[in-house]
């Protein structure tokens, strides 16, 4: 085999491997299925009545935030899966094998994508059920669902770092709750950045998850784009420039724990 | 040519050494084990020889290939099984070899023939269906060793195979391992359980604190501590420096007495037994229990290192990373 077509097989390999964990894992299957709906759920229903969204119902406010929100957490199954690969030896395993040594990484990610896309189809259809309603032409919103795909594609490359960099499974799931969660919170997911308090504003609007919530709500509902579309672009770029190459740099050094 | 050959390895983590300049030679289709405590830089080497790691210093080639420079071609050459059966749980046994067959580039089809063939050979062939998450220690291991095998290794890294398993466990994993090398693979066994190191291996290096400090066969390290000994429990154990003195013509060296127990290193083993009732009983002291004892690899160690081989697994690991 060239080593073309040998990277390319060994990331299938890999690929096919993250994708069989998941209808084997239920616990995993129900908390990328139905916690969102629980999200949009609450939101909507709970404190949807709270929140002023001037010019807009809340729920088309809500569903491109919640949906940007389920994306950055869909690669949440690569530091699962690379923490517990640490934890049971499979890492030295893999870093044994002739295969790429690219593959395991991006076999994973390339995995998310599958998770994401039936992620995305599920917020869509719950979306619609509770009244919310697309005001865009298709091409726009088909240009926002591959802005959260890529969004989702990005972020896997996050969560392969805190996969390789946590002590454990549980601590992975932690760093992503402290630190991603709070993230997609201060920003223009689900309330106006304009009902913050003063000191916060810049913080939300500086976040990189508010670029992406407006661009896709952009595609999504016709608020204007302004640079958001360009800075979620910016972001993607500089997200995976950064954490691709420190998750391959950790994976090199990998030691079982 | 060798199929290991290692030549001053070092490794340090911080003020740590892990290994402290080690040379290795095993010839091909053997069985050389490393054997050594907790900490003594049996996994450091294993990690170093499976290029998993850089040494710091000195050089090694496994099965001909440069293990720094050339890390591709070792891979393709070497199988490992760790001290983790490091298979995939949400797999079954036979995806999981499918698996590993394919990273070797096998090709679709000759991975899957290769699967089915070890999956009879150790003894999970009915169980390869099914997720491995339902599987028992034992056979994980057993799938672990099989993974390290899918493409025929040359040469074959154990580390620390059997450490957590039940007898009948280990005995089963042995017997795979000797039927191996009647293939002629090669294999490098590190252990820290010296039955096994006696039981398996061709050859055993003793390491210790990052530095190897015997190296021979199982009976070459036996006969350098020393031949055999008697070992008598008296009646009246008070009465031991009595016998000790009275039993000194037989001695090669100085009896000496543990936890109630006389020893008496021999100059020879042939009618040692009748000689020594016949002494004790001229002197009237009466013997309880008497035996012939041939060093065990327990007393190699001991002598060797200046301390008892520990049980347990694992704390190598943790301080090895801890450094």
């Amino acid at each position: 085999m060239s080593s073309v077509a040998a990277t390319v097989s060994d990331t299938l390999v890999i690929a096919k491997r993250s994708i069989l964990r998941i209808p084997r894992q239920p616990d995993l299957l129900v908390s990328f299925t139905v916690q969102p709906v629980m999200f949009v759920l609450l939101f909507v229903y709970v404190l949807g009545g709270a929140i002023v969204t001037p010019g807009f119902d809340y729920v088309d406010f809500l569903i491109p935030g919640i949906i940007v929100q389920s994306m950055v957490f869909g690669g949440f199954v690569t530091a699962l899966g690379l923490a517990e690969d640490l934890k049971k030896g499979l890492i030295d395993r893999f870093r044994s094998l002739p295969m790429a040594s690219s593959a395991l990484l991006t076999g994973r990610t390339l995995a998310d994508i599958g998770t994401n896309v039936t992620q995305l189809a599920i917020m869509i259809v719950v979306g619609l059920i509770v009244g919310f309603n697309f005001s865009t032409s298709v091409p726009e919103i088909l240009a926002g669902i591959v802005i959260c795909l890529l969004i989702g594609y990005v972020f896997s490359w996050v969560f392969a770092f805190i996969g390789l960099v946590a002590s454990s499974p549980e601590a992975a799931n932690g760093y992503g709750f402290t630190i991603i969660f709070p993230l997609t919170f201060v920003s223009s997911a689900f309330v106006p950045i304009a009902s913050m308090p003063g000191w916060l504003q810049p913080i939300a609007r500086a976040n990189p998850i508010t670029f992406m919530v407006d661009a896709v709500r952009a595609l999504f509902i016709g608020t204007p784009a302004g640079n958001s579309i360009w800075g979620t672009l910016f972001w993607c770029v500089v997200i995976i420039g950064v954490f691709a190459p420190l998750s391959a740099w950790r994976y090199r050094r990998a030691v079982t724990r | 040519m060798n199929a290991i050959e290692a030549r001053g390895l070092r490794k340090s983590y911080g003020d740590v050494v892990a290994l402290g300049g080690i040379d290795l030679t095993v010839e091909p289709g053997i069985v050389f084990g490393l054997l050594g405590p907790n900490g003594a830089g049996k996994t450091t080497a294993v990690r170093i020889l499976t290029t998993l790691l850089a040494p710091d210093g000195g050089s090694a080639r496994v099965a001909g290939c440069d293990v720094v420079r050339e890390g591709g071609r070792v891979r393709e050459r070497i199988g490992l099984a760790g001290q983790y059966a490091a298979v995939d749980e949400n797999l079954t046994g036979f995806e999981n070899l499918e698996m590993v067959g394919r990273l070797y580039h096998l090709g679709r089809r000759r991975a899957r023939e290769r699967s089915a063939e070890l999956l009879a050979s150790f003894d999970l062939a009915d169980a390869g269906g099914r997720l491995v998450r339902t599987y028992s220690g034992g056979m994980r291991r057993r799938l672990d060793l099989a993974a390290a095998l899918v493409a025929n290794p040359p040469v074959l890294f154990l580390d620390e195979p059997t450490t957590g398993l039940d007898l009948p466990s280990r005995i089963a994993l042995w017997d795979a391992i000797e039927a191996l090398t009647a293939e002629g693979t090669t294999v490098l066994l590190t252990t820290q359980y010296l039955d096994e190191a006696d039981h398996l291996a061709d050859r055993i290096a003793v390491i210790d604190h990052g530095r190897l400090i015997a190296e021979g066969s199982s009976d070459e390290l036996k006969r350098r501590v020393g031949g055999d000994r008697l070992e008598l429990r008296l009646e009246d154990p008070a009465r031991c420096e009595a016998a000790a003195a009275t039993l000194a013509v037989i001695a090669d060296d100085a009896p000496f007495i543990e936890s109630g127990t006389l020893r008496v290193p021999l100059r020879a083993r042939r009618g040692a037994i009748a000689e020594a009732v016949r002494l004790l009983d001229g002197a009237g002291i009466g013997i309880d229990d008497i035996a012939l004892r041939s060093p065990t690899l327990d007393d190699v160690f001991l002598i060797l290192t200046g301390h008892v081989a520990e049980e347990g697994g694992g704390d190598e690991q943790r301080e090895e990373k801890a450094a």
